[in-house]
Parts: C-alpha cells; sequence; structure tokens
C-alpha cells in the first residue's frame, strides 16, 4: 500500500510536469495548428536560465521571473520571425520549423550555458513528509500546486476576459475571428508566450527534483507530445489528463515491472489508447469533408 | 493539390520520325528509358561513378557513402510520407532492424552478412505488415505519435537486451563477405552504398508510375476519394508502409557493416527526426529531393564541426532558414524557380 502511494505520488510530480508541456503543445496547436517540438526547450529555458542567475547572485524569485520573462520573449520572437514568416506551408514544415529551433535553442545554451547538469535549492528543504508510510518531498507538493495554480490562472483568463473569449475563437476558426474583427495575430502570438512561459514556470519548479542540462528538451517534447495525444489534441482537459496518466503509467511501470522498459510501457498503453480511440481520450472525431 | 496529368513527358513512339531508319533507332534507344523512367536514375548513376573525380582523400568517399545510405533510407520514407502522405517519426526502428540483423546473424547465429541483411529486411517487412495493419488507421498526429512510440520501443528493446545486442555500448559487426570477397574499406563501400542507392532510386521510380503510385498519390489527395475510386486505401497504405520499412532496414544493414560497428542510436528517435528532416529538406514527393535532403544533413554536420559549439546553432537556422525560404523542399522549390523563369 505504501509502496502503491508512493509510485502514485512520484508519478504524479512528473505528470505534473508533462501535463504543462502538454498544455504548451494545446495551446499553440488550437491557436495556430502547429505542432512546436520546441516546447521542451522552454522547460530548459526555466531551468537553465533560474540556475545561472542564481549562480550569478540574482536572488531566486527574481531569477525566476527573469527566466519566465526570458522564455517568453523567445516564444513571442519563434512566433513572429519563424512561424508568422512561413504562414501557409503545410504541417509537417511547420514542425520542422520548430523541430530546427529546438536545435538552435539546444545550441545556443550549450554555448551561452555549460553542458553539465545543475540543480536549485527545494523551495522548502529536502526533508520529505511522511504520509501513509510514503515519503513525499515538499518540491513535488510545490510542482502540484504550481500546476494546478496555473491551470485555473490559465483557465479563469481564457473564461472571463474579452481577450481570452478572442483566444477561444481564433481556435475555434480563424477566418470568422477575423471577420469579426480579432487580430489574429495578436492571440497566436499571445498563445506561444503564453505556452513558453508555462514551459518555463515547468522547468524551474522540476529542476530541484529531477535536474536540468541544455539537452532535457527533446525528451520533454516527445512526452508532452504524447501526452497531449493520449488525452486528445486540442482539448486542454485531455492534455493535463494525459500528462499525469503518462507520469503514473511511467512510475508504476518503473516500480513493479522494469526502470529500463518504463518508457516502453509507456507507449504501449499510448498506442493500445489510440487503437481503440483513434482520436485520443478526450478529442472529438472529426468527420473528413470531400 | 490537382492531379498532374500521368505521363508527362511523351512517349518515345510519340516523337517526330526522323525518318523510318532514325525513328526506330530513337525507339530502341528512348523506348526502355521511358518504360523504366531510366532518365533519371542514368543521370543519378554517371553522377555517382563521376563524383570521386572531385574526391581528394579517402574521407570524402567515407561521407559520400554515407550520404548514399541514408539517401537510400529517406528515399522509401519519401515514398510513405511525401507520395502516399503517411507520417513516420519511427523510421530508424527498422534501420535499427537492419543494422542489428547483419550484427546479431553472423555473432550470435553462425549466418553469413549478406543473408542476414536479407533477414533483417524480411523481419522489418513482416514487423511493419504486423503494426502497420492497425497503425495506419491512425491519421495526422496521431499516426506520428504511434509511428514515434514504436520506434522508441525498438531502441529501449536494442539498449536493454544486453545479451544480444551489446546494450548501450553497441556491438562490432562482422565485415561483409561476398562470394569470398571481404567488402571493406571507403573506397569499395562507396560503390558498394553507390549502387544501392542506383537500385532503390530505379525502384522508386518505376513504383511511383505505376498504378500502385497513382492509388496512392490518390491516398494522398483525399483518402475518401480514392476509396470511392475503388482504391483500397488500408491495402495500399500497408503494402507502401512494408516497401519503406524494407528501404530503411538495408539502409540500417549497410550502415552497419560499412561502420563496423553498431549501437541504439542508429534506432533512436533523433535519428528518425534525421531522416523525416532529410526528406522535408529535399522535397516531399521528390525522389532527387531525398538524396539532397540527404546531401544537406549528411555533409553539413562534417563541415560544422569546425566551428566545434556553434555546430547546432547553425544547423538549426539552416533548418528553419531552408523550411521557411523554401518551404516545399530544396529540389521542388528550385524545379519550381526554374519553371517560372524560363516562363
Amino acid at each position: 500500500m505504501a509502496e502503491l502511494l508512493q509510485f502514485t505520488f512520484s508519478g504524479l510530480t512528473v505528470g505534473a510536469v508533462y501535463a504543462l508541456v502538454a498544455l504548451g503543445f494545446t495551446l499553440i496547436y488550437n491557436a495556430s495548428d502547429v505542432i512546436n517540438f520546441s516546447q521542451g526547450e522552454f522547460v530548459m529555458l526555466g531551468g537553465m536560465v533560474t540556475v545561472f542567475l542564481a549562480l550569478g547572485g540574482v536572488p531566486l524569485p527574481l531569477a525566476a521571473l527573469l527566466a519566465i520573462a526570458t522564455a517568453t520573449l523567445v516564444g513571442l520572437a519563434l512566433h513572429r520571425f519563424a512561424i508568422e514568416t512561413a504562414r501557409g506551408a503545410n504541417a509537417v514544415t511547420l514542425i520542422m520549423i520548430t523541430i530546427g529551433a529546438s536545435i538552435f535553442l539546444r545550441g545556443v545554451a550549450q554555448v551561452v550555458f555549460d553542458k553539465r547538469y545543475h540543480s536549485l535549492p527545494p523551495l522548502f528543504g529536502d526533508d520529505p513528509i511522511r504520509f501513509g508510510g510514503a515519503a513525499i518531498l515538499p518540491q513535488s507538493l510545490v510542482v502540484f500546486a504550481g500546476a494546478v495554480v496555473i491551470l485555473v490562472l490559465l483557465w479563469g483568463f481564457i473564461d472571463r476576459t474579452l481577450f481570452g473569449k478572442a483566444v477561444l475563437a481564433t481556435a475555434a476558426n480563424k477566418l470568422a475571428a477575423r471577420l469579426v474583427g480579432i487580430d489574429t495575430r495578436r492571440t497566436v502570438g499571445f498563445s506561444f508566450a503564453v505556452s513558453a512561459a508555462i514551459g518555463a514556470i515547468a522547468g524551474f519548479l522540476i529542476t530541484p527534483i529531477t535536474l536540468t542540462s541544455y539537452n532535457i528538451g527533446t525528451l520533454l517534447a516527445l512526452k508532452g507530445f504524447a501526452a497531449a495525444m493520449l488525452g486528445g489534441i486540442g482539448s486542454a482537459f485531455g492534455a493535463v489528463i494525459g500528462g499525469l496518466l503518462l507520469g503514473i503509467l511511467e512510475a508504476f511501470a518503473a516500480g513493479y515491472l522494469s526502470s529500463q522498459y518504463k518508457d516502453a510501457v509507456a507507449f504501449i498503453v499510448i498506442l493500445v489508447v489510440l487503437l481503440a480511440r483513434p482520436q485520443g481520450l478526450f478529442g472529438r472525431a472529426k468527420v473528413e469533408r470531400v | 493539390m490537382s492531379v498532374r496529368p500521368l505521363n508527362e513527358r511523351p512517349l518515345a513512339k510519340d516523337m517526330p520520325a526522323l525518318g523510318d531508319r532514325a525513328g526506330s533507332a530513337w525507339r530502341t534507344i528512348l523506348g526502355p528509358l521511358e518504360r523504366y523512367r531510366l532518365t533519371p536514375v542514368i543521370i543519378i548513376a554517371v553522377l555517382i561513378a563521376l563524383a570521386p573525380l572531385l574526391f581528394p582523400s579517402a574521407y570524402y568517399y567515407r561521407v559520400a557513402a554515407l550520404v548514399y545510405i541514408f539517401a537510400l533510407a529517406a528515399i522509401g520514407l519519401n515514398l510513405l510520407m511525401g507520395y502516399a502522405g503517411q507520417v513516420s517519426l519511427g523510421h530508424a526502428g527498422f534501420m535499427g532492424i537492419g543494422a542489428y540483423a547483419v550484427a546479431i546473424g553472423p555473432v550470435h547465429l553462425g549466418v553469413p552478412g549478406w543473408l542476414s541483411l536479407l533477414a533483417g529486411a524480411a523481419i522489418s517487412a513482416i514487423v511493419a505488415f504486423v503494426v502497420g495493419r492497425p497503425i495506419l488507421r491512425l491519421k495526422g498526429h496521431y499516426l506520428a505519435v504511434a509511428t514515434l512510440g514504436f520506434g522508441l520501443l525498438l531502441a529501449i528493446v536494442f539498449t536493454n537486451e544486453a545479451e544480444w545486442t551489446g546494450g548501450p555500448d553497441g556491438m562490432s559487426v562482422p565485415r561483409l563477405v561476398l562470394f569470398g570477397w571481404s567488402v571493406r574499406g571507403s573506397q569499395t563501400w562507396y560503390w558498394v552504398s553507390g549502387v544501392c542507392l542506383v537500385l532503390g532510386a530505379a525502384l522508386a521510380f518505376n513504383l511511383i508510375a505505376s498504378p500502385a503510385g497513382r492509388a496512392m498519390r490518390a491516398i494522398h489527395d483525399s483518402e475518401t476519394a480514392a476509396s470511392v475510386l475503388g482504391i483500397d486505401v488500408a491495402r495500399t497504405k500497408l503494402m507502401i508502409f512494408v516497401i519503406s520499412a524494407i528501404y530503411a532496414s538495408v539502409a540500417g544493414s549497410c550502415l552497419a557493416l560499412f561502420n563496423g560497428h553498431i549501437t541504439p542510436d542508429a534506432a533512436d528517435f533523433l535519428t528518425s527526426i534525421e531522416l523525416v528532416a532529410m526528406v522535408v529538406l529535399g522535397g516531399m514527393g521528390s525522389i532527387v529531393g531525398s538524396l539532397v535532403g540527404a546531401s544537406v544533413l549528411v555533409v553539413l554536420p562534417q563541415v560544422l564541426t569546425v566551428l566545434h559549439d556553434y555546430e547546432h546553432m547553425v544547423l538549426g537556422l539552416v533548418i528553419m532558414g531552408v523550411m521557411i525560404y523554401l518551404r516545399s523542399g530544396i529540389v521542388p522549390s528550385i524545379a519550381m524557380a526554374f519553371r517560372g523563369w524560363r516562363r
């Protein structure tokens, strides 16, 4: 029982990060139909910028804020100079552009920072909290709380403000949104900025637990993409559930079966789910028009 | 996308008659060229044969051989992506099957290298057939994530079954021996991989022009429309998936035999992405494009090593730049510009 609880907690912690990355994928996909494979690099930037500013003597909260700002600027630049310039290109070309951006950002990070692994001090110390025989790191709770706060804020913003409704309208139908006077370039740019900021927050929250380095982005992008597809691409709710599920699956597979095959188990489950429901858990089936 | 006329160039029989004797001479020369789509293949073969004139050292043969091997895999993937319109982010998995077949066959099972290569291709075909059936029902990004997962699974197996594969450090691959002739050295492999590429390209050109190729292109344009026309969509997709897996497997075998060593890196996600990048960069739906894409992505990192740490930055910028400014890929974009200029 204690074991089960332990695996569930560690799974939920990693799953929360997957969920945030998947949410970033979903936001950008809804706004622009682009699958942004450089999503993981935002997480890397969030962690690395915070670490190096903190090493340079900047107080941690300020360093974290600056890291979010950096990632947001990178997200905006990606939209403005790459995606916007290539408007009208087909889906695979756009994916290749984001992959190019991901390689570029990794290259910049290895030059500006370094190639070593780095950590941050946890927010509330290292002493694990005992709960039903399981030990939880306080930082795990921070990660989880951070994810919940982001979700609530995002939902509030999208649902309760005029600009949020404009973002929704853009996602629903870009042409119609433009016809009613919404500046879709701004809403799409906003989606890139928010995705980047969410990634950066996930980055510095998880760094005390999993460490960070210039090349963590690829694997995170992979997992986030898989989580978004598991939930059904385009569904924010699905992205969050997909991320948490993927985290728990991995933790259980690593704990009960074999840590070497944990990724394999996760992907086998995703394959089985997709074969049973080709549109993901919460995605809507599309009808093809001819 | 509009449907192109099926025969873009006039056949030899429609050529203006240059007197009776000259006309029949033309027919005997041009007839087979046209029927078997040999013109582009012959151009590729001539280029491969002439390229060594420009090579100052053995190192150039080595890089060129790598280009041909990756181009072979890229052509196979291009058939699937560019012509049938199905994405695969796991094709390096099939390269891995081919590569480990020629390593495990001779080392553990005592099977000769050439037979292991064929066995690897057969295993890849069977795996693609079994996996492709359910997976190819998925569309677009869902297909992408399913193939990605499949490729990842294979890479994990290659990494973890250390007893057979040597684990993350990989294993050495015995030299290929053909009829008592040991195939070794960069120059020899230049010619072997060149011949493989020419054969692969010839097959691809003919496949595209065949009825199956037309069915493939119809599926790319619209699956529903294709099935209304009586095309068995599921079967055609599966067939092309199997064929592209065989291309990747043979390329993987060549890579392993050429390097004399194999690690799970050959099968991992980044290699899959690299193959996709070769196809897209060179131009989806252009066989010559795959050769160009493979050249760029194999040669560029070699050139960029002089930049040391800045290598990835420049590589990323080049990929982004090409995709933004030549969005249909290098070869189709240049062809389009050339056509516009001629008019």
